[in-house]
């Protein structure tokens, strides 16, 4: 049980600085997912909250507690790695009860401990065997064991699926959403993989360039993203942006088609237009705003994905629920969901009505943990 | 590595040239066993011949029983184990700090252990000598041991560093978040896992210790501090050469290296593949 804040928090190697300004609020009990791209400093929060990493500047507490000085052994956070790190000389059930084992635990209450996370993660016939008699999914479980087994305060995930083949990644991140619903703990978890992150998370942080970009639910960084870096980090397949010219009440693209956006205000300084895959219908040529030629197109049996090319405009990704039939080199016609498009300016902020979100002021700021956002219910379908 | 179907001339000279090498590489020793086992009267009568005509096992009894031979041997073996052991611990701590941490001057050490190694061992026996002789440490096992250890630090530094290298960053830090301190997960984590590397060190050391002549010739000259190579000297007099005792002693004097590496070389194979290859 542990609330967990990071205050101002700045790190940096030599003159490099790698992250800025960190705030961020983790509720009790709350599952955070830190997201982006490779080199954005996601890792690296990760391992100052474990205490892997000094903090170069700013405050992080566990429960009020400033910890930034405190031995990452007495922070009483448990940590999952990305290479498993199980201690290859050292059978499952010592790995699984090695912490205990330091710690200096009764013996008998250690083996009941490990044979009942080693039930529990389905462990129980492997617990003789040395890490290398297992297969990655074993080894996956064995290093998640060997967290829980130590009832920790909370929890830190090191893209722990990423070395896992796609079938078991899926299953492991089930499991990993049924260990957090049984045991209620605070989790912080790092990936690239932003499905992972829609699917597991109460609230997403996105990091790009050591800046926090938004934090918050996985739907409201679907609906309402901060700026163009979220609008096209998350949400898969990634959304189009075209570039636009700003005007009163709506912005025109750039084959000189007009849009009308009455719900979005600020249109005079528009520069981009984004609009999601799922966001575009496909109509008869000669309907719809603009038109254009099926490229490529991918039947995925559930959905159907178009890449159609639009004269003057690119290529736009079009992804539609069902099998529709539609072959390469078909014209067809394009209608935007206007109510559901993006508009940024040019500095990529997404521009919208003040009404109902204030993503940038969200920031640190923790809204209350929603338990009907059932971490598998979210609308993104896995690519997978 | 292995290709899976080789011409068959191929694989014939493939293995002419191990069996060359092999000749090569052990005909000395075999040289060495047969003059040991030649009776004296015959060493210069069949000095060519392949195989003596009369067997011996004289020579080796002489050599253990009325020579120093046992006394030089025991320096030896105190000299070399000292020399392994003491360079061992001390190569293992400087390479597993150069392994983990950055550390101001770290570039600079490295480069100053390579230069030590580029030195030709002649240039500097003078001022060894001259070093040991005005701190009195001449003719004691303890200055060879010191200068010994010296010398293999630089190369058993990188050889163990190599092996701290290939254990991954991530052991130690998990097994910190277990709640180890940094000794303990060195302790209880790494270490079991550098058995390997350390073998292979040990063994690198203790052999280098074992067969040094230069500067066992330089600093002691008292009997009874002589170590093995400096003893097989005696064997060479003013006005002969005992060449039967001196192979006999020599072969003797192959016996520990080779339970050594016997006892070594499973950690040895797989220290050097581990250690030098990464995953």
């Amino acid at each position: 049980m542990a609330r967990i804040e990071l205050r101002d928090v700045v790190k940096r190697y030599g003159a490099v600085e790698v992250l800025r300004d960190i705030n961020l609020d983790i509720q009790d009990g709350e599952f955070i997912v830190l997201v982006g791209p490779s080199g954005c400093g996601k890792s690296t929060l990760l391992r100052m909250i474990a205490g892997l990493e000094p903090i170069t500047e700013g405050d992080f507490t566990i429960d009020g507690v400033r910890m930034n000085d405190v031995r990452p052994r007495d922070r009483d956070i448990a940590m999952v790695f990305q290479s498993y790190a199980l201690y290859p000389h050292m059978d499952v059930a010592r790995n699984m009860g090695f912490s205990m084992e330091i710690r200096k635990d009764p013996v008998q209450d250690r083996i009941d401990r490990v044979r009942g996370a080693a039930d529990t993660l389905g462990l129980s016939a492997l617990t003789k065997r040395l890490p290398k008699a297992l297969s990655g999914g074993q080894r996956q479980r064995v290093a998640m064991g060997r967290a829980i087994i130590r009832d920790p305060r909370a929890f830190l995930f090191d893209e722990p699926l990423s070395n896992l083949d796609a079938a078991l990644r899926v299953e492991m991140r089930l499991e990993i959403a049924r260990l957090h619903q049984k045991l209620g703990a605070t989790m912080v978890y790092v990936t690239h993989d932003q499905v992972e992150a829609l699917t597991l998370a109460d609230r997403i942080v996105v990091l790009n360039g050591g800046d926090i970009q938004q934090v918050g639910s996985p739907l409201e960084l679907y609906e309402r993203p901060a700026n163009k870096f979220v609008a096209q980090f998350i949400g898969s397949p990634t959304m189009n942006v075209l570039p636009v010219t700003g005007g009163d009440h709506g912005v025109t693209v750039a084959n000189g088609v007009t849009l009308a956006l009455p719900h979005l205000p600020d249109t005079l300084q528009a520069t981009e237009l984004g609009i999601r895959p799922e966001h575009l219908d496909v109509v008869p040529a000669g309907a719809g705003e603009i038109a254009g030629v099926a490229d490529v197109v991918e039947h995925l049996g559930s959905d159907t994905n178009i890449y159609a090319n639009i004269e003057g405009l690119g290529s736009l990704m079009i992804r539609k629920h069902g099998n529709i039939p539609i072959r390469s080199g078909d014209r067809l016609g394009l209608r935007f969901q206007t109510e559901n498009a993006h508009i940024f300016a040019a500095d990529g902020t997404a521009l919208r009505r003040a009404t109902g979100s204030a993503d940038k002021a969200e920031s640190g700021h923790a809204p209350t943990r929603s338990l009907d956002s059932d971490p598998l219910a979210v609308l993104l379908e896995d690519p997978q | 590595m292995a290709v899976a179907r080789s011409h068959p001339a191929l694989t014939v000279g493939k293995y002419a040239a191990l069996l060359g090498y092999l000749t090569f590489a052990l005909f000395p020793l075999y040289w060495l066993f047969k003059i040991a086992i030649t009776p004296d009267q015959l060493i210069f009568t069949e000095g060519t011949n392949l195989w003596p005509s009369a067997l011996t096992i004289d020579n080796f009894r002489t050599v253990l029983f009325q020579t120093d031979f046992l006394a030089y041997f025991g320096n030896s073996l105190f000299v070399s184990l000292g020399t392994a052991a003491v360079t061992t611990v001390i190569a293992a701590g400087a390479g597993y700090a150069f392994s983990r941490f950055d550390f101001g001057g770290k570039r600079l050490i490295i480069a100053v252990m390579l230069v030590t190694q580029m030195f030709p061992l002649l240039m500097i026996i003078a001022p060894i000598y001259k070093i040991v002789a005005s701190l009195g440490m001449l003719n004691s096992l303890t200055s060879l041991i010191v200068v010994y250890t010296a010398f293999n630090i630089p190369f058993a530094t990188f050889l163990m560093q190599s092996f701290f290298d290939g254990i991954p960053k991530d052991l130690e830090e998990a097994a910190m978040m277990d709640g180890c301190s940094r000794f303990q997960a060195l302790r209880k984590v790494i270490f079991p896992l550098t058995l390997p590397g350390l073998g292979a060190t040990l063994g690198f050391v203790f052999t280098a210790a074992w067969s040094e002549l230069l500067f066992a010739l330089m600093l002691i000259s008292k009997n009874e501090a002589m170590t093995f190579p400096v003893g097989l000297l005696t064997f060479v007099s003013k006005f002969s050469v005992d060449w039967g005792q001196m192979m006999a002693a020599g072969v003797l004097a192959l016996i520990p290296s080779c339970l050594f590496f016997i006892f070594i070389q499973r950690y040895l194979v797989q220290g050097l593949t581990s250690g030098a290859v990464k995953g």
